[in-house]
């Protein structure tokens, strides 16, 4: 057989039927529901009369519409509260197993997944949300789909595909002290632009990928959407492995060691090749801070906010322009000098244990500047036990942050947590879109670390010249 | 779910010129609260549609008499970035747009659009720039599509050509429902499921 990718690889083995000059049909492994794009879906289900075909590869919980507020009291928003229990009537009805708002494994659907052993590598993974490419980093090949493709998923198990180019991304070199993953992939999209993964799978690999952490991995393949990407993934290795033993889910024993056996063959083959390649070299990254409108707008955390006239391309200057008139920003002021109003650390990009934990290095002993209003918003509640274990949410807690409970939150803005008209905010999540944290409010994105140096300063801070407490 | 064939289809042409347009902006999150696929259009673009109070804003291209009863939406690069919200196909939709014309589109957004019967067309970005410079400078401005030809034709009787996917149009023009069409592998889909790992099961009991 010829040399193939990690992508080819993956495919090839969840190929239904496939015909020449027409999209393939691929086997889903695991279908992630949550309650904003699934409930038209189980809706025309039911008016036609088709069953879930595998209820047993099909996990749902309730994560973009809920309060971030004490779980004792009732939803408020008699829509969003609607819309939660159109999930549980839907997944009692066809015998999904669902995780609620009191469940113990609530939480965003994507830190969850990996969390309860549900991603693995290997697996085709959908779900109603862009953002699923975060389980790529398993070497998994997960896919955002709309919800006409959930209701089909739902009544095949199935989903038709043209199979996507290859794209590879290599980061060679070691990130110097407070550069993240997130400086890692925002700096891939400025250097790639937010279409420039259109019809793409990137496969991410090279020195700076390989010794990231599971939860660091899965913040680079988190943002491909955000390359346009269709999907991101990393090959599956030992820190996969060892971060998989043991969930629930997963396999054990005899069948883990039998996958463990096929999981190592998931890689890229010497030889193979991409429709197209990059290199990247981390060691010559900074911290990273978006001064725009998309994601691509980003800067290092010692630049400037640019000017229109520094782009050549004419929409793109046209688009630098709407975007600084919407931002607020005078071109040349330096980044460090923006002062903030609001820090919002959470989402599925920045939301795991270890992103709570490297911000409260950052924030322990400290205050939050005067005025300033930051947020934690803990992934799932299994991210949030952990944390409290650890005596992580005391560390904020004192430091002047609100520490609550889990859900998307003031990501996208869909529950009570948003910014108001002229807010500024450092946000760990992964878009900068107007109006997505709240109409008029202006989101740059950034690290936990930078978030968290950003809160105590009152504007964005370097914070490699960061003194930590311990 | 079945879609109305697609047909021929003339209407007047909104030009929106903006690169990376994202469907955070095409349907705010304010209006993903709905349970149904309906209503929608009266929110499309609402943040630029609209100012705070709900009046209309009379700088953004929707609210110009002009292009009052448009059909068709002419857009630049990357449109329908982001969110893989279908409510964005389902607002233009239902707010009366059955095509676009754009220089390329993000992939989730395109492929939600043949699933609700919208066409969005593929031109370069030259033949773009020239259909907004055109549109700018006549009132009005219409454009005639026809899918089985893939053509476009201009008011002065020019055609344009555009490509696009076989089975994609074959679906739109027969309003082909997916479902029974993959219903019909379920042969394959039996034997498929019959060989998986073990590691692709779940045991949902644990």
């Amino acid at each position: 057989m010829p040399p193939r990718t990690l992508f080819d690889k993956i495919w090839g083995n969840h190929v239904v039927h496939e015909e020449v000059g027409r999209p393939s049909l691929i086997w889903v492994d695991r279908h992630l529901i949550h309650e904003v794009t699934s409930p038209q879906a189980f809706e025309s289900l039911r008016l036609a009369g088709r069953r879930v075909r595998r209820p047993d590869l099909t996990f749902a919980t309730v994560d973009h519409n809920v309060p971030t507020t004490d779980r004792s009291i009732p939803i408020q928003d008699p829509i969003s509260k609607k819309q939660v229990e159109a999930l549980a009537k839907n997944c009692r009805g066809f015998g999904i197993t669902f995780f609620d708002l009191k469940s113990p494994h609530q939480g965003i659907v994507h830190i969850i997944g990996p969390e309860l052993g549900i991603t693995l590598p290997g697996t085709t993974i959908v779900c109603g949300d862009s953002h699923t490419s975060t389980h790529g980093a398993f070497g998994a090949l997960a896919l955002g789909i709309g919800t006409s493709e959930v209701e089909h998923v739902l009544a095949t198990q199935c989903l038709w595909l043209e199979k996507p180019k290859s794209l590879e991304v290599r980061v060679d070199g070691t990130p110097p002290r407070g550069v993240t993953a997130k400086d890692i992939i925002l700096s891939i999209i400025a250097h790639i632009g937010t279409a420039g993964g259109t019809g793409s799978v990137i496969e991410f690999s090279g020195e700076a990928i390989t010794a990231l952490s599971m939860e660091e991995r899965m913040t680079i393949c988190n943002m491909s959407i955000e390359g346009g990407a269709r999907a991101g993934l990393i090959a599956p290795d030992e820190t996969t492995f060892r971060y998989i033993r043991g969930r629930r889910y997963a396999p054990k024993g005899e069948p883990l060691e039998e996958a463990e056996e096929h999981w190592r063959e998931l890689r890229t083959d010497a030889g193979a090749t991409f429709d197209r390649s990059i290199q990247l070299n981390a060691s010559k990254m900074t911290p990273q801070v978006t001064w725009g409108t998309t994601p691509a707008m980003v800067t290092d955390v010692t630049g400037k906010v640019p000017s229109p006239e520094d782009f050549v391309d004419l929409n793109m200057r046209k688009a630098a322009a709407h975007a600084l008139e919407y931002m607020a920003l005078e071109p040349g002021t330096n980044i460090q000098s923006i002062k903030l109003d609001r820090v919002f650390i959470g989402s599925c990009t920045n939301s795991r244990l270890a992103d709570l934990v490297a911000a409260s290095e950052v924030v322990k002993g400290k205050k939050v500047s005067t005025g300033l209003r930051a947020m934690v918003v803990p992934g799932s509640q299994m991210v949030k036990y952990q944390a409290e274990k650890q005596g992580i949410d005391k560390i904020f807690r004192e430091a002047g942050f609100e520490w609550r409970e889990s859900g998307c939150s003031m990501c996208l803005g869909m529950n009570p947590d948003i910014l108001a008209p002229g807010e500024r905010c450092a946000s760990t999540s992964n878009r900068n879109f107007e109006g997505r944290q709240g109409r008029g409010g202006r989101t740059h994105l950034v690290s936990p670390i930078m978030a968290a140096a950003a809160a105590i300063a009152g504007h964005f801070v370097d914070v490699r010249d960061w003194e930590l407490a311990s | 779910m079945n879609m109305e064939p697609f047909k021929n289809y003339m209407g007047i042409v909104v030009p929106l010129d903006r690169v990376n347009v994202d469907t955070d902006q095409i349907i705010p999150k304010q209006f993903l609260k709905l349970i149904e696929r309906t209503g929608f259009g009266q929110y499309l673009f609402h943040d630029w549609r609209f100012h705070p109070d709900s009046n209309p804003r009379s700088d953004f291209v929707l609210n110009h008499p002009r292009y009052k009863g448009g059909k068709i939406l002419l857009a630049r690069a990357n449109f329908g970035c982001g969110s893989s919200r279908e409510h964005a196909a389902w607002a233009l939709m239902d707010y009366g747009f059955k095509v676009l014309i754009a220089p390329s589109y993000a992939d989730i957004f395109y492929n939600n659009c043949f699933k609700n019967g919208i066409l969005p067309i593929t031109l370069d970005e030259a033949a773009v720039s020239q259909l907004f410079g055109e549109v700018a400078k006549q009132e009005g401005y219409s454009l005639h599509i026809d899918l089985e030809r893939q053509t476009i034709r201009k008011p002065n009787g020019e055609n344009i050509r555009f490509e696009v996917d076989p089975f994609r149009k074959k679906c739109l023009l027969e309003g082909l429902d997916d479902i029974s069409l993959t219903l019909q592998h379920e042969e394959k889909i039996r034997s498929h499921e019959k060989k998986l790992h073990s590691f692709q099961l779940i045991d949902v009991t644990r």
